[in-house]
């Protein structure tokens, strides 16, 4: 039952070939099995997730109507707010922190009776691409135990592709649900910034961060994404505008007539062939289905990385500045006569890792006076060409595509010593996050010379996500056409403990 | 020896800018819902935002940016059509965030102006202070620092937090530098801040308290040679809590800039922190390296642009301003300008209005409010506002004298009565049984009463001895407890005694 989509599921529970119980208690015996291997989740929250499953089936058999999610077991962030539940971003900084709120994703996916499983693992708040910067351990990837399941949100990506939960939660900065999605077979979504509210999600970069659907399916992400988007007069930033029409667009999947522009800037060189072998393939599927392929251009997108970690760092270097000890979280060298700043600065040196403590650093440097203009100024003039460049291809085209990554998966300490080739690993993902409009990707199959999986990305313009789903759903179904089976049906079966 | 003030002035041009810091009256928080009552139980007024817990967002009060469009629209300012918040980072435990959601330079109101009028050796002068900005930013929260010496963070054992003033929305009032004012500088700086104070109540944004910080005035000062165009090195004196206090300290300063530079010792450009009983300035943070507050634009909140339209209502709808409303109602009501003032200083001008409008003689109750009340109030060491009685009360009393119903000195046993809970001036009368006697055939018992009781004095009246009358008006007015009209029963009193009154 756990290897089923989510709305396969779902059609389960409405037809009452089983309940919520079952398939939460089946979904924690896999957990129980397999995550030894795999360190998708940081807590798995056994008798919340039952309580909820019970409830649920209550109303079930009580007659309410229920969403079409309802019941359905799901696998959270660890960066999301969830009440009473230990929240730590994968940082030691926050090790037994119980948050006394919900975000409003989390008040989201209970009003739609979404079964929360637990928190997944993660890059230290949210700084990474292979989920080794958690403070907890890497996360493992189900196709090769011994490779990245990508980052930030590994851990989402990883429990999806383990059949550990058939939905999850994300947040993309820079790629990490995209990614993360590419190189686990899987499917993640980053709506367009302010579709789905940030309140509650722990901030790396407010101007960047977007949480979002992963599942198994463009069906199983759309039907989360209804679940969880829509307006939050808790979040400044919020669009106030009804939720486009994805779960429509991902059941239509017609793509007759649409225009799909391939970025020239997002290909060939530094790309991995097999990557590259999987991509022409999609484009062609998506022709046969009816689309036009056209090429467009996007000349300043060799500065988004750039761009990027000047913004993301800056903005973080900020946002972090209020894990102080003071009033939560970890608190170290408080002994008699120790000052407050001691005990901040003490607090700070062992509660962030590396990759935090690099990314703060930056940012301090960047907003400083004398500096501003040089690095943050011209970072946000960049952004402003970038969302120029998208504006002028959308002219030529409805949705634009491109790899997800430039390679699959890599050996998990590979490139840990190497910023900058980590940070490359999400070149093509960036530019999407830099114009604040939306992102999916989904499987395109398994790169030849590795046999691991291969994103294919949809770039839509902001407040036009249904074009994504559109096109996804399109391409999914040319690409099961053709294998005879979902990508996840070839990976290695997992040691069962 | 010791400077003094003119030393300073004959030698010394100061230059002013003042920083004046308003917590505006917004039943809620800045960026959340919270309560901003003041006085509560530590940290009972706070939630996830103003606790900066993980995740949380702010969003914007809309009723704050109202009041500051106000401020900067009474202010002569400019609006911006947009204007963005933005982060000013730094590290310290009672601000949770570690940072402070203000503006910096995108200000919501720019280039205004205030005049204010002193009285100087030429007569009354108006000077005119430029405003350089009006814009928005949050509180932060309270540290009490407990053991050590001096209640700071230096030397205490230990410090207790309370972040319910944390995200309370402050209004922050900045002048461009101010040259020109001379030896006034004090009184102007001290009538600017008055003037400050009364726009802002008028347009009632804030409780303006400056005892309970709800107004903040920092007062910057220089000094240069005078006939000089350069700058001198400044100090900002913070901790100015009265309107006495920005003269005082603002005088304080010149004199010890003067004396540093007559030294040819430079002045620190620093932070310093004003001492009420002394009236001197002590040494606080220096500003010598300017510190780096790494401010850029909020990403969590988008920009304020305020609708035109929104403007021009609010606009519309100012009130008259508070030098204006005083001269209009100095014309209206006669008044001479030395009661104006004594009115003004005493803050009773907008209760006598109330009173005028509830139907009073404004003379009458500019002296009720000036006189008996006041000095009840200087008594109970409470201001005028915080006793117990209306102007509908006064004005009622002022008509009962007027229809002679009550005397002068029953009148002042009424607002005693009012004042003291026991109801509304009727009630007051009725429950004392205070009521002017004036049937005369009571009074005449009394009179022949008294004369029978003490027939010697009677006596030397009838031999037309006046002044003796006294004695016995006395004695029926006791008769009478007093409510008899003085006036009369010496009508009486001298026609029973074959003396005609005049």
């Amino acid at each position: 039952m756990i290897h089923l989509s989510a709305s396969e599921m779902a059609a389960k529970l409405v037809a009452g070939e089983t309940t919520s119980v079952a398939l939460t208690q089946a979904h924690l015996d896999r957990i129980a099995a397999v995550d030894t291997d795999v360190h998708a989740f940081l807590f798995v929250d056994t008798e919340g997730a039952l309580e909820q499953a019970r409830a649920v089936d209550a109303k079930r058999a009580a007659g309410e109507k229920l969403s079409p999610l309802a019941g359905l077991p799901l696998a959270l962030k660890d960066v999301m707010v969830q009440k009473g539940v230990p929240t730590t971003a994968g940082s030691k900084i926050l090790e037994g922190w119980r948050p006394p709120y919900d975000s409003t994703v989390v008040s989201n996916l209970k009003r739609n009776d979404i079964v929360i499983l637990g928190k997944t693992n993660m890059d230290e708040f949210a700084m990474g691409s292979s989920t080794e910067n958690s403070a907890y351990g890497p996360t493992h990837n189900p196709w090769d135990l011994t490779r990245i399941p990508g980052g930030s949100g590994g851990g989402s990506s990883a429990a999806l592709a383990a059949f550990e939960a058939p939905l999850a939660i994300g947040t993309d900065t820079g790629g990490s649900i995209r990614q993360p999605a590419a190189v686990t077979g899987t499917v993640g979504v980053k709506p367009t910034y302010g579709g789905v509210s940030r309140f509650g999600l722990i901030a790396f970069s407010s101007s960047l961060d977007q949480a979002g659907p992963c599942a198994r399916t463009v069906l199983d992400a759309a039907l989360l994404h209804e679940a969880i988007a829509g307006h939050d007069p808790k979040d400044s930033t919020s669009i106030n505008a009804p939720v486009p029409a994805v779960v429509k667009a991902a059941k239509s999947g017609d793509v007759k007539g649409m225009k799909i522009g391939v970025v020239k800037e997002l290909n060939g060189d530094g790309y991995q062939s097999g990557v590259r072998t999987r991509f022409d393939e999609s484009l062609e599927l998506l022709a046969a289905a009816g689309a036009e392929i056209v090429e467009v251009s996007a000349p300043n997108f060799e500065y988004a990385l750039a761009a990027y970690y000047l913004i993301a760092p800056s903005e973080c270097s900020s946002n972090l500045a209020r894990f102080d000890a003071m009033r939560y979280g970890l608190r170290v060298g408080d002994v008699d006569g120790a000052s407050a700043e001691s005990v901040m600065n003490l607090t700070r040196e062992v509660g962030f890792g590396r990759e935090v403590k690099r990314r703060i650093i930056l940012g301090t440097y960047a907003l400083s006076s004398g500096y501003y203009d040089a690095y943050y100024g011209s970072a946000q003039k960049v952004r402003t060409l970038i969302t120029q460049d998208f504006n002028k291809a959308f002219e030529k085209c409805d949705v634009m595509v491109s790899p997800t990554c430039p390679t699959t998966a890599f050996k998990i300490g590979e490139k840990s010593d190497d910023p900058i080739a980590m940070y490359l690993n999400d070149i093509a993902t960036i530019p999407v996050n830099l114009a604040g409009i939306g992102g999916m990707s989904l499987p395109s199959g398994l790169a030849p010379e590795d046999g691991l999986p291969v994103g294919f990305q949809i770039m839509a313009p902001a407040m036009a996500d249904e074009r994504m789903y559109l096109v996804g759903a399109a391409l999914e179904a040319a690409l099961l056409t053709k294998w005879g089976a979902p990508l996840l049906s070839l990976a290695p079966e997992l040691v069962v403990k | 020896m010791a400077l003094t003030y003119d030393d300073v002035i004959a030698k010394y041009e100061p230059v002013l800018g003042l920083e004046v810091h308003v917590e505006l009256n917004t039943q809620s928080k800045m960026f959340c819902g919270c309560s901003t009552i003041f006085g509560g139980q530590p940290n009972t007024q706070t939630c996830p935002v103003c606790l900066a817990l993980p995740g949380a967002l702010p969003t914007v009060n809309e009723k704050a940016i109202e009041s500051t469009i106000k401020i900067g629209l009474a202010l002569n300012c400019s609006i911006a059509p947009f204007s963005r918040f933005a982060r000013k980072n730094y590290f310290y435990p009672d601000m949770p965030k570690n940072f402070q959601i203000s503006q910096y330079d995108e200000p919501i109101c720019v280039n205004g102006y205030v005049d204010v009028e002193i009285e100087t050796d030429e007569g009354p002068k108006s000077f005119r202070i430029e405003v350089e900005r009006v814009h928005m930013e949050e509180d932060t929260g309270k540290s009490l620092h407990v053991g050590g010496a001096t209640g700071r963070i230096h030397g205490a054992e230990y410090s207790l937090l309370d972040y319910n003033r944390a995200g309370i929305p402050l209004v922050e009032i900045v002048t461009k530098i101010v040259p020109g004012t001379g030896k006034y500088a004090p009184e102007v700086a001290k009538a600017y801040v008055a003037e400050l104070r009364d726009i802002l109540r008028s347009l009632g944004v804030s409780d303006v308290k400056m005892e309970q910080g709800s107004l903040r005035c920092d007062a910057n000062v220089s000094l240069r040679l005078i006939g000089a165009q350069t700058l001198g090195t400044r100090s900002e004196t913070k901790n100015v809590n009265s309107l006495r206090s920005v003269e005082r300290a603002i005088r304080g300063e010149m004199i010890r800039h003067a004396e540093l530079l007559n030294k040819g010792e430079r002045v620190v450009q620093e932070t310093r922190h004003f001492q009420e009983e002394s009236g001197l300035t002590r040494s606080g943070r220096s500003k010598e390296q300017a510190e780096d507050y790494r401010y850029f634009p909020e990403p969590d909140l988008v920009p304020v642009a305020p609708d035109a339209a929104w403007i021009e209502t609010l606009r519309a709808g100012l009130p008259e301003r508070p030098s204006i409303h005083r001269k209009r109602l100095q014309e209206a009501w006669a008044v001479p300008d030395k009661e104006m003032a004594a009115m003004i200083n005493a803050d009773v001008l907008n209760i006598v209005e109330a009173t005028v409008i509830a139907g009073a003689d404004p003379t009458k109750a500019r002296s009720w409010w000036l006189g008996e009340i006041s000095r009840i109030a200087n008594d109970k060491d409470v201001t005028i506002a915080e006793l117990n009685i209306t102007p509908a009360d006064v004005a009622e009393i002022v008509a009962l004298v007027s229809a002679g119903d009550l005397t002068d000195k029953l009148a002042r046993q009424v607002i005693e009565g009012v004042i003291a809970g026991e109801g509304k001036p009727a009630e007051v009368i009725a429950a004392r049984g205070i009521k002017v006697v004036n049937d005369d055939g009571a009074l005449m018992a009394a009179i022949e009463k008294v004369c029978a009781e003490q027939p010697e004095t009677a006596a030397k009246i009838r031999n037309g001895h006046l002044p003796a009358a006294g004695a016995l008006i006395g004695a029926v007015m006791k008769e009478t407890k007093g409510q008899a009209d003085a006036a009369r029963v010496r009508e009486l009193l001298l026609g029973h005694l074959g003396q005609a009154s005049n």
